[in-house]
């Protein structure tokens, strides 16, 4: 009876495994149009494709796999197959430490694009740094990823020379909206919140800066936990400060049901954050309290990009259940950025990729820091210190249950 | 401090809700003194189970109409899935050494998070629960959500049918025997079995109730929401005496306004500004824990029994 009852568990353990596994495996076989190219190198991909955050990781993924498609469908390297291998960070920085050594050990990858979240970004440098790899991120936005942890005092160094991103930064978007709120919307007063996480702290410190520097009053800060669900004691507080509206700094996840507390908790004033809250689940969760809720975002709004249109019309046509989100376009131009270097190098070098893999990955890295190409979001190049040239940011305010742009435009310091 | 009876009320809506599901761990530890750490899943479950009900049932039923299908059905999911936990991954256990069990429930755990991971639609995302429409109920010196209200009626309910059933229906007076000396009740003709099988159902029931009270309060159910909120209820059960159900409830309420009021007056003290607001809630929760547990090592309501061997 005890053994057949073990037999049962052992067996229910083994079947909940290998469909773990299953699951893991399913996304590696994606993106392998195999057959033209006589040489086929993998580009690495990293984002949250389970939890919370999984919507934006899902359509990063989606997206990147599409410009990896395209590029072997139009064999744009000539020789060159290109092949995606996806992995899952969920969000956490070990994870995603972990699976930049694996991607740095594959001997056949030459790339990696991502991650989504800058505390995972972070804890992937140092590796990609190490094996001389290129690394493009989508969607970090912390400034200290490119520019140093002392870039507010004006020391911008670079850390590591393998980082790229096709994303503005925080330094920018904070400032982007305290500008529009203070002087288009005419809201003196704030409550700043952040989780404290790198990229959620970085967002709100920068916006409140500025907010200050432009005269507007900071009358309460507070700091949450991002897995919390239950903000009511937070929102009281919101309520009884009697603020013009609330700047959070984090995403959607704890943002949604912060939004909608304290609009319960009977503060009926917008909660305003950065390009983390600008997802359809921010308003699938906060439904009604949703209302008026404005996020910033990186870019122009896709749709309304000339670039982007066969983007989304060829990301329509490849049927992917998720829509491509904040980062879609981005993340299709940071994996096309890889494939244009890789372009470069082979052209450097007739028309073929070195034989070592190491050089070939040290000579994408400095193949990268040159090109500029036409992208999804507009023209795609990098700075000295690996951020993106394009430095557009736009504004979004939640109407009947969409994010509907309000305010598009460039921030100079 | 003009905002405090609305913070005492936050705290108190968050200490039932997790009282209900602290009274889960407690029964089944009197009982079987397992911790079901698998508990926090089965409340998740409970409120997939509702979102399931409300979903099969035609478009814009009303949600009061459509309440009581989804209780009926949460209350069944997680009932079914606790009582299984018990039939085949606990019983097979009874007996064996005391960590066997325990690293069994938090293998079970994880497999049911990620069972409704893989195979619930959207799973791997939020789900967005229904909602009550219209404003939050004003009571003049604090206001509670349409949603809150289910929680308000439901735990003392609750609670109150279950003192009852405990201290005057048989099987109730069973289940006390057998937490007391399971061995003298078997021989008095108790059977345990069945009485621990009760044990884990009325748990699991509990944490169906708390499920939707947490699914109306916030408007979202996930996979992971078992793992901090079953944590925090394990929090209360140690606080109000591992064991006893009132100490469950009571240490519940205590963990609730605990987190509550650090939230909202830490800050304001001088000098601790650093040491306040939402994200230094759960360490001031703890320190009270802590604190209470130094006085009282059996925990606020609890009895101190000689560990039997």
């Amino acid at each position: 009876m005890r053994q057949r009852s073990l037999l049962i568990i052992t067996t229910g353990v083994t079947v909940g495994a290998l469909t773990l596994s299953a699951c893991g495996s399913r996304d590696d076989d994606n993106g392998g149009d195999s057959g033209g190219g006589n040489k086929t190198v993998t580009i690495g991909l990293d984002a949250p494709l389970t939890g919370d955050l999984s919507a934006l990781g899902e359509g990063i993924k989606n997206s990147a796999e599409l410009a990896v498609k395209t590029a072997n469908k139009e064999k744009t390297v000539d020789g060159v197959t290109f092949k995606l291998v996806a992995k899952d960070d969920a969000a956490q920085a070990s994870t995603g430490q972990q699976n930049a050594t694996e991607f740095a050990g594959d001997e056949t990858m030459i790339g990696a694009v991502g991650p989504l979240n800058s505390d995972v970004g972070q804890s992937m440098q140092k590796v990609f740094a190490n094996a001389d790899m290129v690394q493009v991120s989508p969607a970090n936005t912390n400034p200290a990823l490119t520019q140093g942890n002392d870039w507010q005092s004006g020391k911008k160094e670079r850390p590591f020379k393998t980082y790229f991103r096709t994303s503005t930064t925080d330094a920018v978007q904070g400032p982007f909206a305290a500008r529009y709120l203070y002087g288009e919307k005419k809201l003196k007063s704030v409550y700043v919140i952040d989780d404290k996480k790198t990229y959620g702290a970085g967002l709100a410190g920068t916006f409140a800066a500025e907010f200050k520097k432009l005269g507007g009053k900071v009358v309460g800060t507070d700091h949450v936990n991002p897995e919390d669900k239950d903000f009511g004691s937070v929102a009281t507080k919101v309520a009884a400060a009697k603020a013009d509206f609330v700047y959070y700094g984090g995403e959607y996840p704890a943002a949604a049901p912060l939004a909608d507390q304290i609009k319960r908790a009977g503060a009926k004033i917008p909660t305003v954050g950065g390009d983390a809250l600008f997802s359809a689940e921010y308003i699938k969760i906060a439904k009604k309290n949703a209302e008026g809720d404005i996020a910033s975002s990186v870019g122009a709004p896709l749709e309304t990009l000339d670039t982007a249109k066969a983007f989304i019309k060829n990301y329509k046509e490849a049927g992917y259940d998720q829509a491509y989100e904040a980062y879609g376009g981005y993340a299709y131009d940071s994996t096309w950025a890889i494939i244009e270097a890789v372009k470069k190098v082979t052209e450097d070098n007739d028309g073929k990729l070195p034989d070592e893999m190491d050089e070939s990955r040290s000579k994408v890295v400095e193949a990268m820091q040159k090109i500029t190409f036409d992208g999804v979001t507009g023209k795609v190049g990098f700075d000295q210190y690996g951020d993106t040239t394009n430095k557009q940011l736009s504004l979004y305010e939640v109407k009947d249950g969409k994010h509907v742009p309000i305010e598009s435009g460039t921030f100079e310091g | 401090m003009n905002d405090l009876p609305q913070q005492l009320a936050n705290g108190l809506l968050l200490g039932g809700l997790y009282g209900l599901i602290a009274v889960g761990y407690t029964m089944v530890y009197g009982i079987v003194q397992l911790i079901n750490f698998a508990h926090g899943e089965i409340f998740m479950i409970g409120g997939f189970g509702a979102l399931t009900a409300y979903l099969w049932l035609p478009e814009n039923t009303s949600l009061v109409i459509a309440l009581p299908f989804m209780l009926v059905f949460a209350v069944a999911c997680s009932v079914l899935v606790g009582i299984g936990a018990e039939r085949f991954a606990y019983r097979p256990l009874r007996g064996g050494p005391r960590l066997a069990p325990l690293i069994t429930a938090i293998g079970l755990s994880i497999a049911l998070q990620q069972a409704i991971w893989a195979f619930y639609p959207d799973g791997t995302k939020s789900r967005s629960f229904p909602q009550f429409h219209g404003e939050s109920l004003d009571f003049g010196a604090f206001t509670i959500g349409r949603g809150d209200l289910f929680l308000f009626v439901a735990a003392p309910l609750s609670m109150i049918g279950l003192g009852f059933f405990v201290s005057k229906t048989r099987t109730g007076r069973a289940m006390q025997a057998t937490s007391q000396d399971p061995d003298t009740a078997k021989l008095m003709g108790i059977n345990t079995d069945r009485i621990i099988v009760t044990a884990f159902a009325i748990g699991s029931a509990f944490a169906a109730v708390a499920a939707i009270a947490h699914g109306l309060k916030y408007g979202e159910v996930n996979f992971k929401m078992g793992f901090i909120a079953g944590l925090k209820a394990f929090t209360a059960a140690v606080l109000g005496g591992i064991g006893n159900i009132y100490g469950a409830m009571l240490g519940g309420v205590v963990l609730g306004l605990a987190e509550a009021m650090a939230t909202a007056y830490i800050q304001d003290i001088p000098g601790m500004s650093q040491l306040g607001g939402g994200s230094w809630k759960d360490v001031w929760a703890f320190v009270l824990l802590i604190l209470v547990l130094l006085l009282r090592p059996q925990g606020l309501l609890g009895e101190r029994v000689a560990d039997r061997a």
